[in-house]
């Protein structure tokens, strides 16, 4: 473990817990950037235990932040896993010690395009490093090595989290007792990485992007932003949610108006999912972390076959997918589980049903849930992890 | 040791007895694990399933098995060969939509298959069709024809001929009665296949050399 001498504390009020990193010990990226000073914010739950054995590192997905549980600060809303984690919950907080950090490229207190770039003392903007998934884990790596936890008991995350889990799984073998990718791909195909320019191409066409430089200018590409969260919401979704939710259903009127105001339900609540979100995440970051999946291909890193940066694991994997997801649709679950199988790791694979889409992993899905419970209690009785909850 | 004749699965402690302790296996059709956890605790195996029920794969990991969702005609295929040193296939052939194919890939990824079903030849379900002209109905196979997911039935002497034609080699054979125990005596095919409510079989990939 690396020894973080200078990494300081902070408890800054609006997004929790954060650590430093001072400039000699920031992030080298995979595209040849440094990011240093490095801050990551993060939040736990939780009592980790004394021989540090209980803890388990949640990874956000492309959108989320450190806030897992309970009330969000920024948002007054709960947390994006709140379903899952909590007391008694399957990643029962009175039992496991839960760590969540904002990824690096985030915008909700690590460092991103919109943190000061010490060399010009103005918001990185585009000049902040393109990063991959591997940098986000490098970095949550510093983060753990930091708390003074040698292994986590398990990594657990959906979609872009989900990334982070398999890269953790073979980057850090040692360090991850448990391993649960859920709704997620080993590489981001054609299609996700055109759903993702579509939204990348929208925030840049907005004026008030001015090339990444919004923040000195006081303005910000509002309007971009929200075409982007819009399109990729209905990439959330399956055409049954939106026909049980929605269907052909007008919003607050009798017949069409034949205008373009958002007659339809639908068109409402997408609208209103664009504004909800440009209030609380960065144009430029929605650029940085949507280009981290696309570059996620990790079979690359192993001469194109999967199966090796899974040789010789020692981690138990729980593949979950949920089979109304069409965006991680569950035949990248199975590709995962066949190199898992072919490295002869030990493996289990859910099919979860579900008409919710890919949001699924966020939603309260009774058999996932009971999934996660069985496999954290089997993995937890191989770990030795006591009950202290009696 | 004093079964219950009326649990389907009356198979499961003969198909231990033929696992080597500390190897490798792969269940298919796992169903809730019963077999895997058996395996685990008397045998010591390193088991892993395959299962197509979402509550038979939920109960499975909540017992801390590796088990993937999956079935016999899908996924085996993408299993790499000689990843076990056995592959159970229990009272799941017959289920099967290609039990040829089913059976190749066992013998393909593992060393030994084993092999148990229900003998479609004993003689109380000979005399139902003979007797009554009606598809059987029994306590191993308890669906009617139009509700059954038991879509390839077959006799032992079935079998033993489609073994034969994978090339593989019987290294053991047992048929059980309806109380689960092998028939112990030395007796003819015909025999077998007349009295046996269930067989299990222990096969190798290869007839040996002579």
């Amino acid at each position: 473990m690396t020894n973080f001498s200078h990494a300081q504390q902070e408890q800054s009020g609006s997004v929790g817990k954060t650590v430093t990193f001072s400039s000699d010990q920031g992030l080298l990226t995979d595209g040849g950037g440094a990011i240093a000073p490095l801050t990551l914010a993060y939040e736990t739950y939780g009592q980790l235990n004394q021989n540090k054995s209980n803890a388990i590192l949640l990874c956000h997905a492309l959108t989320g932040d450190q806030y897992a549980a309970g009330v969000h600060p920024v948002t007054g809303k709960t947390g994006w896993w709140d379903a899952m984690v909590g007391p008694g919950k399957p990643f029962d907080t009175d039992r496991y010690f839960i760590i969540c950090s904002n990824v690096v490229g985030g915008c909700m207190g690590s460092t991103g395009p919109a943190s000061i770039n010490p060399r010009s003392n103005k918001p990185y903007g585009l000049d902040f490093p393109v990063v991959t998934i591997r940098d986000m884990v490098r970095a949550q790596l510093m983060l753990i090595d930091y708390l003074g936890i040698d292994t986590l008991f398990c990594v657990a995350g959906g979609s872009m989290g989900g990334m982070q889990v398999l890269q953790w799984a073979a980057s850090y073998p040692q360090r991850v007792f448990s391993a649960m990718p859920i709704a997620t791909a080993a590489k981001h195909s054609a299609q996700n990485i055109a759903f993702h320019e579509v939204g990348r191409q929208a925030v840049m066409a907005d004026p008030d992007w001015r090339s990444g430089r919004y923040l000195e200018q006081g303005v910000r590409p509002e309007k971009g932003l929200a075409v982007a969260r819009m399109s990729a919401h209905i990439t959330y979704l399956s055409e049954a949610a939106l026909q049980r939710k929605f269907g052909r259903k007008l919003q607050d009127r009798s017949a069409p108006t034949f205008s373009f105001d958002a007659d339809f339900q639908i068109e409402n609540y997408l609208r209103y999912q664009g504004l909800a979100f440009v209030e609380r995440f960065d144009a430029n970051s929605y650029l940085f972390v949507t280009r981290a999946c696309d570059y996620f291909d990790l079979a690359a890193d192993y001469g194109g076959v999967l199966a090796r940066a899974f040789k010789e694991t020692k981690t138990r994997f729980c593949v979950v997918g949920f089979d109304s997801d069409w965006l991680y649709p569950t035949s990248d679950s199975r590709s995962i589980v066949h190199a898992l199988n072919a490295g002869g790791a030990s493996v289990s694979f859910v099919e979860i049903e579900s008409d919710k889409g890919h949001d699924a992993f966020l939603l309260h899905e009774p058999m996932f849930n009971a999934t996660t419970r069985g496999f954290l209690e089997s993995a937890a009785a191989a770990r030795g992890l006591r009950d202290n909850r009696k | 040791m004093t079964q219950d004749p009326h649990n389907p699965r009356l198979d499961l402690n003969v198909i231990a007895d033929l696992v080597t302790p500390g190897s490798r296996v792969l269940d298919v059709g796992c169903g809730d694990g019963a077999l895997l956890q058996l395996l685990a605790q008397t045998k010591n195996v390193d088991g892993r399933g395959v299962e197509l029920s979402q509550s038979g794969v939920n109960e499975c990991v909540a017992k801390g098995l590796s088990v993937i969702q999956g079935d016999a005609d899908t996924d085996l295929a993408d299993y790499p060969d000689d990843g076990f040193d056995y592959v159970i296939l229990s009272q799941t052939l017959q289920a099967t939509r290609r039990p040829r194919e089913a059976l190749r890939n066992m013998l393909r990824i593992g060393r030994h298959a084993i092999v148990s079903f229900p003998n479609f030849g004993h003689w109380r379900i000979r005399t139902q069709l003979a007797i009554k002209g009606r598809m059987p109905v029994t306590g191993n196979l308890a669906n009617s024809w139009h509700d059954t997911p038991n879509i390839h039935l077959c006799t032992i002497r079935d079998f033993v001929e489609l073994v034969d034609e994978l090339g593989a080699h019987i290294a053991h054979g047992a048929a059980l009665d309806r109380y689960g125990s092998p028939i112990r005596v030395n007796a003819p095919w015909w025999i077998w296949n007349l009295m046996g409510e269930q067989a299990v079989f222990l096969l190798e990939r290869r007839a040996p050399q002579k």
